[in-house]
């Protein structure tokens, strides 16, 4: 399956619905829409990963990178998981302290701290 | 000599039919259902690591990847022509994401890899660097 994207905002937060498998040949693809997010000014970002069903290191490079932008803008990039394949990856690389994982899109959405 | 042999041309595009052929090949040999998605992570990871550091070098060779299933082992390797000196290196994630790019990162990957799996050997060198992986079989099933 290749990589699906949709965006849509809720308040001031812009939710971005992220399918199918997210690798070394799709993660450009996705750093494009996070790159065109934050040069329109969306700095507060959700990213559902829910349809998820492939992440690799590249693709954390590319949410690493996104949260790096939003940052520079005093914004925020919060991870909507619950599929335990995929928290793994987070688990091994130490990046579940570096990104808010949320279960669900309304809990990240009113996230504030 | 192994049960399957994939060679492809150093393209991300490939990756993904890497992956899918380690998960087929490990099913068929009796690969535990819950090992799976770890060998196709790992795979992955060690395909796109060689296809990254062979397009960055300019080596258009194939990258050649090996199973077979020995003395209720799993076993994949991956080949890599890039010569000694490509970046082999397995850094802190955390660390590394303090000034990680987007850019593609070799040792990202070797990270994650040696964070799975339990059983990694890399060896670098001329003509370029081998991954080699392991996972125990939980059943023998003729190949």
């Amino acid at each position: 399956m290749d990589l699906s994207l949709e965006t849509r905002t809720e308040g001031d937060r812009t939710v971005v619905v992220v399918g199918g498998e997210i690798d070394v040949y799709t993660a450009p693809k996705l750093r494009e829409q996070l790159i065109d997010l934050v040069s329109s000014g969306a700095y507060h970002l959700v990213v559902d990963m829910e349809s998820v069903d492939f992440l690799d290191s590249t693709g954390l490079g590319v949410l690493v990178g996104g949260l790096k932008r939003v940052r520079a803008h005093e914004g925020s990039l919060r991870l909507v998981c619950t599929q335990e394949r995929i928290l793994k990856i987070f688990r091994i690389t130490g990046l579940t302290k570096v990104f808010p994982i949320h279960a669900t899109v309304d809990e990240a959405v009113s996230a504030t701290d | 000599m192994p049960t399957v042999e994939l060679s492809f041309t150093p393209l991300p595009a490939h990756v993904r039919t890497a992956r899918l052929i380690a998960s087929t090949v490990g099913r068929r040999v009796g690969l535990d259902e819950s090992l799976v998605d770890e060998v196709r992570l790992a795979v992955g990871e060690a395909c796109a690591r060689a296809v990254g550091v062979q397009r960055s070098g300019g080596q258009a060779d194939d990258v050649v990847v090996a199973f077979s299933d020995d003395d209720g082992m799993f076993t994949v390797t991956v080949h890599d022509w890039a010569g000694a000196g490509s970046e082999v290196e397995m850094p802190d994630l955390v660390e590394a994401t303090e000034d990680l790019d987007e850019a593609f990162h070799p040792g990202f990957g070797l990270a994650v890899v040696s964070g799975l799996v339990d059983d990694v050997e890399v060896t670098s060198g001329e003509p370029g660097t081998v991954v080699r992986m392991r996972w125990p079989l939980s059943s023998s099933v003729s190949s």
